[in-house]
């Protein structure tokens, strides 16, 4: 009894100041999925006179031609083919480097690594991750650039290599932290057991650690390709900004020393000039339904596999 | 079970390091603005300002300006941004400038819209002449080139991508032209159209679409069997600008101030300021100020042509 009377006793304003707070903090919950929603509705609003009115755009026109030619005076056509190979060229190509080196610092973070030298790794990741995209662009361009030319002979730096190193290096500390978590949600009763067994450290990796987290290993890789997709302004400074389709029908399918152009950059470019409303305005935002489906998709796909893992 | 997985505690503690930083990057700013509001509106009361934005080839030359007025007349500050002629054009629309600076004319339909919107014509006013340059890499051989040879060069029906086809060997040996062009929405980018690719006619795809007039330069500059080109105020040591003959068997002209005064160079243009209508005083004064013999000296020190009525 004497515990519930001085709650029985509370003043008037603590019961209802309460009542805000839960409120507040309510809004802020739902407030992200409202967002979410908005801005999806915004993006598909400014491009819905194009994809539905009068003078429609050709959308499989859109998807499959080269031509980008959106300041034509007589003849503006969007041909967004090429801009869709440049962003999967340099996201590809980056995810080849950073799968690799983010899966393998996961691992060794997690499972060969003293206490010591994990905290040192884990927060210099972290740092790396920290890094604003405009300083990876000054390095692709003032570094990367030389390093290209020189290593790789190619007439220009400004590659699809170029700026899928940097992607890379930008990809690799989500790969890793997630990755990494994914290695510590298997319980220790797997490595005991393996461990029990006599397995070496190799066998115990291979046959019982990646089987067990593969489906967070999985989504670590998805949304390091999300942040590939999406990222503007580092790729908009190192792949040379060329409308160019780097892919071919012979080994080896792709050609690294190629410029190329992507989606992103394409938006971050040209927006800022065209007229609101505009034929041309409205196909970039025509772009940007496309990026946001292929990283919903992408994202939606990551958590679908995450979980998986708690499924079991 | 778990005796060896990290206590919840510590990874608590990584999330809240970042976190603490986050928050206090978002309130520190918030917190200087809200303190330094006051006197900033103070300063707009004594001192008026002009809004200046739109080209990028004469963002310098802009900026230049702007400084050298805020020594003469102390009550006026002038602040000026790049983007492009498009971007200036559409901020003089919709009111975020006074002042569009343009490397090329107004188009129809853009003088429809400021006649649409403020039942008014905009103004122009021809500030001086820029030479556009065409520009290689320092050590390139080659020292002249026609109009028709930039077309096929630049142009979407031209055929000429190699070096040798123009009769020299890039100094890294690569036969491919690298083509350096700019953003769609410059001034630069259309008034080259225009006078090398030919009216109607697009750029060939696959070019380096550069953001800026420097950018170019710089490019250019890194790069040894790269072809760019830029406002002639741009040059450095690292490039080369070349002479420029209209057709094959003409003479062909240096980018300077006599060659493009005297009509000999064939790529140059006028740059413009736009006004919507009549300006205010303020802004009116500015513009004369600018093209008066003290203005036009800082036209030629930037590296293009002064406007000599």
């Amino acid at each position: 009894m004497w515990l519930t009377m001085p709650l029985l006793h509370r003043p008037k304003w603590k019961v209802v100041g309460e009542g805000l707070v839960e409120w507040l903090i309510r809004i802020c919950g739902v407030s992200a999925v409202i967002f979410v929603f908005a801005i999806f509705f915004f993006v598909f609003w400014e491009a819905k006179g194009i994809l539905f009115g009068e003078d429609r755009l050709d959308l499989w026109k859109f998807l499959t031609s080269e031509e980008w030619y959106p300041a034509s005076e007589s003849n503006p056509r969007y041909g967004a083919s090429a801009l869709i190979a440049g962003t999967a060229s340099v996201t590809v190509l980056s995810m080849l480097i950073a799968v690799p080196f983010g899966l393998g610092a996961a691992l060794f973070i997690s499972e060969f690594c003293g206490p010591r030298l994990k905290e040192v790794l884990k927060i210099t990741i972290e740092l790396l991750a920290a890094i604003p995209s405009v300083v990876w662009g000054f390095i692709g361009i003032t570094i990367m650039n030389q390093l290209v030319m020189r290593i790789f002979g190619a007439p220009i730096g400004l590659t699809v290599l170029n700026g899928a190193i940097i992607l890379a290096l930008m990809s690799v500390p989500i790969i890793v932290s997630i990755g990494e978590d994914a290695l510590k949600a298997v319980p220790d009763s797997y490595r005991e057991a393996a461990i029990g067994l006599g397995v070496t450290r190799w066998q115990m990796l291979y046959r019982v650690l990646l089987p067990a987290a593969k489906n967070g290993l999985l989504a670590a890789v998805l949304l390091g390709v999300g942040r590939a997709i999406g990222e503007t302004m580092a790729v908009l400074m190192c792949t040379g900004h060329a409308v160019n389709n780097p892919f071919n029908t012979t080994f080896p399918f792709l050609h690294p020393l190629d410029s190329v152009r992507t989606l992103p950059a394409t938006i971050a470019a040209e927006l800022g000039e065209t007229a609101q409303g505009s034929q041309h305005y409205q196909v970039l935002f025509v772009i940007g339904l496309l990026l946001f489906t292929i990283t919903f998709v992408v994202n939606m796909t990551a958590d679908l596999v995450v979980k998986g893992i708690k499924g079991k | 079970m778990n005796e060896t997985r990290e206590p919840v505690g510590r990874r608590a503690r990584y999330v809240m390091i970042p976190s603490a930083l986050l928050a206090a990057a978002l309130i520190l700013p918030t917190g200087c603005r809200r303190s330094s509001q006051p006197s900033a509106s103070d300063a707009g009361g004594s001192k008026m300002e002009i809004q200046n934005a739109g080209s990028d080839t004469m963002v310098n030359l802009a900026q230049a300006w702007a400084e050298t007025y805020a020594e003469v007349n102390h009550t006026v500050a002038v602040s000026v941004a790049g983007g492009g002629s498009g971007t200036g054009i559409a901020a003089l629309l919709n009111g975020s400038a006074d002042i569009a600076n343009c490397s090329r004319a107004m188009k129809d339909k853009e003088i429809a819209k400021a006649k649409q919107q403020y039942s008014t014509e905009p103004v122009q006013h021809v500030m001086g002449l820029d030479a556009l340059a065409v520009y290689v890499h320092k050590d390139n051989p080659l020292d002249q080139i026609t109009i028709g040879q930039l077309g096929q060069i630049y142009g979407e029906d031209g055929t000429m991508t190699k070096w040798s086809e123009l009769g020299v060997e890039a100094p890294d040996g690569n036969d491919d032209i690298i083509r350096v062009s700019r953003q769609s929405n410059s001034g630069t980018y259309a008034y080259f159209r225009e006078t090398v690719v030919a009216k109607g006619k697009e750029f060939k795809l696959g070019s380096r679409d550069l953001h800026g007039s420097k950018d170019v330069v710089e490019l250019v500059g890194n790069t040894p069997s790269a072809i760019g080109y830029s406002g002639m105020g741009y040059a450095t040591d690292h490039v080369k600008m070349l002479k420029v003959a209209r057709t094959a068997g003409e003479e062909a002209f240096a980018p300077n101030m006599q060659n493009a005064v005297s009509g000999n160079y064939a790529v140059s243009r006028p740059l413009y300021m736009y006004t919507l209508g009549t300006p205010s005083s303020h802004v009116q004064a500015y513009i004369e100020w600018c093209l008066s013999p003290a203005g036009q000296k800082i036209v030629e020190d930037s590296g293009y042509v002064p406007n000599r009525k």
